[in-house]
């Protein structure tokens, strides 16, 4: 691994405007505005609909200062691999092509393009910011979704089902890069985007987003829900680099240390009211022995 | 060069004579040869473009748009299902303007499943803002694929090839493959106003206001309504550089043909039947059987279907005594959707013929000879006593 | 609006800041920092910057002290949250009308 970037050696460059129409403290936001630092101006990108898409702006205004190509929502990782064929044709071999969806846009209606585009091995970096549920609609469940979480479709005793681990799906595709990252860790996450534009093939980047509409938080808190939720050892940072995986960042850090309890970081949202104590001491069971796993005892 | 070939093929070497760049499909029959003769070319290095495997119809599409959109010329060809599953896709490559060629091979829609040919395919999706263009035998095939690249290209919009399947797809026939030097002579490399390129920043298809709105020089750029009403006013002038493009084909080739109307035996013609692909061509040998019996009728076959080319169709019908429409397609409930257009397009019309519809060939019931001789001769025969709602022939109830 | 012969409309955006118009004006509370505790400020030289790199919005510039464009800065607080130095407040924008009064 290269030197890890730091908040002084962070490119200045803002490749998002201020203006934009995204909730005050969005975690996408930051996420964004990290990740096209990271990219870099020589890259083409491609965004399904999401919270993205009204955040880069409303015809004929973008508040971004990348070429991009908004597509259908089934279809950003095919999308992508057009211009990635057009580049070929057209012998531009050094323009990365980042593909940029929702959770919804990754886990549910654009999988199968996804599987696709990874299967095909096309040298693409697809980042996921997930906010666990489709907010742009108004807080819909998404394949995403935790377990108990309150959204306009799970209304009242919460989603059922677990979350889908789709970076393990991806993984799966036996792909050379997959990593997590969070929009609390901006320099983590900006490390990872830089080390997948020197991989080729497809990369495959899932970045956890706190949404404070979408979630029930103040808007001040995004940073702080992000952090808990990696402190407490329930959304965890790492890499699978050429099929191994490691623990980075913030995650790597807990390791043999204490983690704080999941409860706080349920307790500071409002989605999470439908949980009860026995519900949270299970996932606090399943983060335990997540963990344990992680590090064998000696 | 003449070869003997299938449609299939003389689609294919349309493609590779046109240089396309970027090719994506996914196998449906009966397009399918279609697809694997130019994975052959680019495999063997024959052909230089990248052919994309992709995992779907919706993804094919959706990699020709973007790659329409970066700049490169596009391709894919598809059929049936296939299409459909494209919907959103269609809609998606006219309204950003993107030059996509597609040949769609004619086959019936499930539910319930069939493989054989009808139009239910294409008809089904004309409102989409993709021109659509269809072809009677091999030689209009591979014509029609280089046409329809100088045409999109020329008006921004994309273009369907229309051929039916298996009865041009799969069977053989003796065409002309022109010589490379020549192509390149009629058709130019795709330039497009703009590409997405690193450094000329710009967001493509962005949300859209129901009103206006000032640009970022202040200027007020057209909203959505106005983009609409451009691709109509585009489509609509694309009916003339059809004949355009039809002239320069001609002056580099030295065939051609009526750019919208392919007439036999109308010249002085009571009766006109008129119909969309192959059955044109069917309809010839009836024409013939009626014309020995001293029954006034000749045949057009319709080759551009959207736009719909209304002025010649006034031309070609007003002052007949009858026009008879047969169609391989039908619009559930009201009638056949081409039946319908024609009746539009004739309302004007100073001396309106009788018109009358028949349904056949669905799901690739055979249409036999006699069956069109009986039903036309009716037509032309007892022209009052058939009424507007659609004929069934070879229905077997 | 006359175009030219195919001269096609399409969605074709430009970047440019404000598409939302003065997000400034969906802030109640003003983040501003306090030089005397912002430890770049106090230090001269740079360092921490913790409220540039979390800004949602790049409103906050990495000077020293950092400066933040109120004409756009929606008021999330996410600075003064993050804040290691407690150098930045949020007070009620009343108090600047007032003032402007």
């Amino acid at each position: 691994m290269t030197e890890k970037t730091t908040i002084l050696n962070l490119p200045e460059d803002e490749l998002v405007h201020p203006g934009n129409r995204a909730c005050a403290g969005c975690g996408l936001s930051i996420v964004y505005r990290i990740g096209l630092k990271a990219l870099g101006r020589n890259t083409i990108l491609v965004v399904p609909p999401s919270c993205l898409t009204v955040l880069q702006g409303l015809y004929p205004i973008a508040a971004t200062q990348l070429p991009c190509l908004n597509v259908t929502f089934a279809s950003t990782a095919a999308a992508a691999t057009g211009v990635l064929g057009a580049l070929r044709a057209l012998k531009n071999k050094d323009t990365t092509v980042a593909a940029w969806a929702g959770d919804g846009g990754t886990s549910d209606i654009g999988l199968q393009a996804l599987s696709g585009a990874c299967e095909r091995g096309e040298d693409l970096i697809f980042i996921c910011y997930d906010n666990e549920a489709y907010m742009n609609t108004g807080v819909q469940r998404s394949g995403t979704t935790p377990q108990g979480v309150i959204t306009t479709t799970t209304p009242f005793s919460g989603k059922a089902q677990i979350k889908k681990d789709v970076p393990a799906i991806i993984a799966a595709h036996g792909i050379d890069y997959v990593a997590t990252a969070s929009a609390a860790y901006p320099l983590d996450l900006y490390d990872k985007i830089v080390k997948a534009k020197t991989i080729k093939g497809p990369k495959y980047i899932h970045v956890h987003t706190p949404c404070p509409a979408g979630w029930g938080f103040e808007p001040r808190y995004t940073v702080k829900l992000g952090k808990m939720a990696v402190e407490s050892g329930l959304f965890d940072l790492y890499e699978i680099e050429n099929h191994t995986f490691r623990l980075t960042g913030a995650s790597e850090k807990l390791l043999g240390k204490k983690r704080k309890p999941v409860a706080d970081y349920f307790k500071a949202q409002a989605r999470f009211r439908a949980l009860d104590d026995a519900k949270i001491a299970a996932v606090q069971q399943e983060i335990d022995e997540k963990w344990a796993a992680y590090s064998p005892p000696a | 060069m003449h070869i003997i070939e299938s449609g299939n093929v003389a689609a294919a070497s349309g493609v590779k004579l046109a240089r396309v760049q970027v090719i994506a499909a996914y196998p449906i029959t009966p397009q399918t040869p279609l697809t694997e003769r130019l994975s052959e070319f680019v495999d063997s290095g024959e052909m230089d473009a990248e052919y994309i495997p992709v995992e779907s119809e919706h993804s094919a599409l959706a990699v020709c748009i973007a790659a329409a959109s970066t700049g490169a010329r596009a391709f894919t060809a598809t059929s049936a299902n296939g299409l459909l599953y494209m919907n959103e896709q269609l809609h998606w490559a006219a309204g950003a303007r993107l030059p996509i060629v597609m040949c769609v091979v004619n086959r019936g829609i499930g539910a319930p499943w069939t493989v054989w040919n009808d139009h239910q395919d294409a008809i089904s999706q004309r409102d989409t803002g993709w021109i659509q263009l269809y072809c009677a035998d091999h030689q209009q095939i591979i014509d029609t694929v280089l046409k329809a690249f100088y045409l999109a290209e020329t008006v921004s919009v994309p273009v369907m090839v229309c051929y039916d399947g298996y009865i041009l797809s799969h069977t053989y026939m003796p065409f002309d493959v022109p010589d490379q030097a020549a192509v390149d002579k009629f058709l130019p490399p795709f330039t497009p106003a703009y590409a997405l390129t690193p450094g000329q920043p710009a967001n493509l298809n962005t949300v859209t206001l129901p009103d206006i709105r000032p640009d970022v020089r202040g200027n007020m750029a057209p909203g959505y309504m106005e983009i609409r009403q451009n691709l109509h006013a585009d489509m609509r002038d694309a009916i003339d550089v059809l004949a355009d493009v039809n002239k320069k084909f001609e002056t580099v080739f030295g065939r051609n043909g009526d750019p919208y109307i392919e007439s036999y035996q109308c010249e002085d013609a009571e009766f006109v039947a008129i119909c969309l692909g192959s059955l044109s061509y069917h309809l010839r040998d009836v024409v013939d059987i009626l014309r020995s019996q001293n029954i006034s009728v000749g045949v057009m076959g319709l080759r551009l279907y959207r736009p719909f080319p209304d002025q010649a169709i006034i031309d070609a019908l007003s002052g007949r005594k009858g026009v008879i429409v047969f169609e391989k397609a039908l619009s559930y409930g009201n009638q056949g959707a081409l039946y319908g257009d024609i009746k539009a397009a004739l309302y004007p019309a100073a001396a309106r013929p009788v018109i009358h519809n028949y349904i056949l060939g669905l799901g690739g019931r055979e249409i036999k000879t006699d069956q069109l001789v009986e039903a036309l001769k009716n037509s032309c025969t007892q022209a009052d006593a058939i009424g507007d709602a659609p004929q069934w022939i070879g229905l077997k109830l | 609006m006359k175009k030219d012969t195919f001269g096609c409309r399409k969605s074709h955006s430009e970047p440019g800041p404000g598409d939302g118009g003065r997000t400034g004006s969906w802030r109640v509370r003003r983040p501003v920092i306090d030089p005397e505790k912002c430890i770049p400020a106090k230090l001269n030289k740079p360092a921490c910057f913790t409220c540039w790199l979390f800004c949602p919005d790049s409103v906050i510039k990495r000077t020293i002290p950092p400066t933040i464009d109120y004409e756009y800065c929606k008021g999330c607080e996410i600075c003064c949250e993050e804040c290691p130095a407690g150098a930045i407040t949020m007070v009620d924008e009343t108090e600047f009308i007032k003032k402007e009064k």
